[in-house]
């Protein structure tokens, strides 16, 4: 194959990647927006003929079956998306926030106000993020989602606050920064004007791939027990519930997984696609 | 070539050095805000108030934080994590009791994804673009999206319900064919990322010229391969191993408690069901400190490997 040739196809490649994550993050995403007119059954409602229609196996009337509650598992998916989607992202707007301005301070600043902060991300990178964040919500009265949130925002800034510091200690000795200081520029005009901007690209990256991070961690922290508690549909808790069931139904943790598994593979994918395309560092 | 090694590496060490006291102050500042009266809790609610008392003050509870953070800390050096609330007995003794089975598991998973990982990639990156690149690169994205408890509940649904091949679940006494779907399941994550950075690094090092070189004196192509071309493209999989190294701990609460697994992990869960703060604080002290020198040894094997940055860094 000429060099050409291998470039063409790649850059095919990463086309189709694009394609398969904006994709799969579109069908994640309509379905969790959509899922109060889409669901066919009340995802929390219990029948009274209980016997009859538990842990039945998918069929036409439930095609991903029901639990042991007689519950319609396809609205209980769908619906078990919307707490995944709105966590995700929810916290990862606000980690990735925190992310850009402890990264902007530390890079445009320097000295002190770096070491400390660096020194701080250091501190929270050293744990592995699930075990810091179980330890997190023991200090907590009772678990819930809205602590499982507060600790991934607590956790989840590091990556991006190192990534804007790198980007910003190379970009602020640009002549252009110069010249803009030199003008008299002032410093937060050339952080959000002039210096930000360029890092862009690699934020979107990282944040895309955060998403994913969120929902997996949340679903974990659900799945053990210290995340959502009933009424509220995770599919960290239906997987918890699926266990129990797991010889002789199945369905119960198969398709709550696999939507997880769809959902996060989407953002993934979409996440290296985007770096292919906003980063050139990383193209092969 | 000793002391070429040695300074780099005190450095490594040294540089841990705040990190480490970084750690062991959240730790303490978690401890402090969780315990309410940790002396009442220790003792019960109608314990005798000159017990209480005398809790109190071998903490330091009723001294300021800085006096306290001092007064846990050298029982920290000597090993003194404190007593389980629950259990009533030393926390050091229960972690101790439980570490080797988290060991085992994570060094079996370890094996599966640098053994799995390795063979993947270079299988990839021999013929890049052609179809078995795109399906076992594939594989790896989709290994490294896969939930870990998920994936565990599948793997035993297909090759302990279904196929009956291995036990369903629990430590069977140490038994071999315990470990398999646990160490499996833990591997996935790693094994993806291991995957790709042996194909990515594969590819980069075949473009160089020496390889030119080693291929146009005749070579064979698999000599290449071993000889000339993996020594040099396996030099950042160390480091990606020493990344995975927080995947492993990461996955282990999840991976014990789906397979019933007696490790560290399933303790850290069980004792944040029975608010044992000392159990959980001591676990997550553990486990940071397990990464940290994972990663100090990842960073001095790098030394040992690649002679190049010694003298940069």
């Amino acid at each position: 194959m000429t060099a050409e040739a291998l470039g063409r196809s790649s850059g095919e490649r990463r086309g189709r990647r694009l394609t398969i994550g904006a994709a799969l993050v579109a069908l994640f995403a309509a379905s969790a927006v959509l899922a109060p007119w889409v669901a066919p059954y009340d995802p929390t409602a219990v029948p009274a003929a209980l016997s009859d229609t538990m842990l039945r196996p998918p069929g036409p009337a439930h095609p991903f079956g029901t639990d042991a509650l007689a519950r319609d598992l396809f609205s209980r998916v769908l619906h078990g998306g919307r707490v995944s989607l709105a966590l995700g992202l929810g916290v990862e707007v606000v980690a990735a926030t925190l992310g850009v301005a402890v990264g902007l301070l530390a890079g445009y600043h320097g000295g002190w106000r770096d070491s400390l902060l660096m020194r701080a991300t250091d501190v929270v990178m050293a744990f592995p993020s699930l075990i810091l964040a179980i330890g997190l919500i023991a200090v907590f009265e009772r678990p819930g989602l809205d602590k499982v949130a507060l600790v991934l925002v607590a956790l989840g800034w590091t990556t991006i606050a190192r990534v804007v510091r790198g980007e910003i200690l190379s970009l602020k000795e640009r002549d252009y920064v110069q010249a803009a200081r030199a003008l008299g520029v002032g410093h937060g005009t050339i952080l959000i004007r002039h210096l930000l901007p360029n890092a862009v690209g690699p934020i979107i990256v990282a944040a895309t791939i955060g998403v994913g991070s969120n929902m997996i961690a949340e679903a974990g922290l659900s799945f053990l027990g210290l995340g959502a508690q009933a009424p509220t549909i995770s599919w960290g808790s239906m997987l918890a519930e699926g266990q129990t069931f797991l010889t002789s139904a199945p369905w119960v943790a198969f398709f709550p997984g696999a939507a997880l598994l769809l959902a996060v593979l989407g953002m993934n994918v979409l996440g290296d696609a985007l770096r292919d395309f906003l980063d050139p560092r990383w193209r092969d | 070539m000793l002391a070429d090694l040695l300074e780099p590496a005190a450095k490594r060490v040294l540089a841990l050095l705040p990190v480490l006291l970084g750690v062991s102050l959240l730790v303490f500042a978690l401890t402090a805000v969780g315990l309410g009266d940790p002396a009442r809790a220790m003792l019960g609610q109608r314990a005798d108030p000159e017990l209480v008392q005398q809790i109190r003050r071998d903490y330091a509870l009723d001294r300021p934080v800085h006096v306290r953070y001092a007064t846990w800390m050298s029982r920290l050096v000597r090993g003194d994590l404190g007593t389980s609330y629950h259990q009533q007995r030393p926390v050091a003794e229960i972690i101790a009791e439980r570490l080797p089975a988290t060991a085992r598991l994570a060094l079996a998973a370890t094996v599966v994804a640098v053994v799995g990982g390795l063979a993947a990639g270079v299988a990839a990156a021999l013929r890049p673009g052609r179809l078995l690149d795109q399906v076992l690169m594939s594989a790896a994205v989709l290994g490294i999206s896969t939930p870990v408890f998920w994936l565990g509940m599948m793997l035993s649904l297909l090759f302990a319900v279904w196929l009956g091949w291995l036990p369903v679940s629990g430590y069977g006494d140490g038994d071999w064919a315990n470990l398999v779907l646990p160490a499996l399941t833990l591997g996935a994550i790693h094994t993806g990322t291991i995957a790709r950075m042996a194909r990515s690094n594969l590819l980069e090092v075949i473009r160089q010229e020496y390889i030119q070189t080693a291929r146009a004196k005749g070579l064979a192509e698999w000599l290449v391969i071993s000889k000339h071309a993996l020594r040099n493209a396996l030099i950042p999989v160390v480091t990606v191993i020493g990344i995975g190294i927080a995947d492993l701990l990461v996955g282990a609460p999840l991976t014990e408690t789906v397979f019933a697994w007696p490790g560290l992990g399933r303790m850290l869960v069980a004792a944040v069901g029975q608010r044992d703060l000392p159990v959980v604080m001591g676990a997550v002290l553990v486990f940071a400190v397990i990464y940290v020198l994972a990663n100090l040894l990842v960073d001095l094997a790098y030394l040992l490997i690649d002679p190049r940055i010694r003298r940069d860094r």
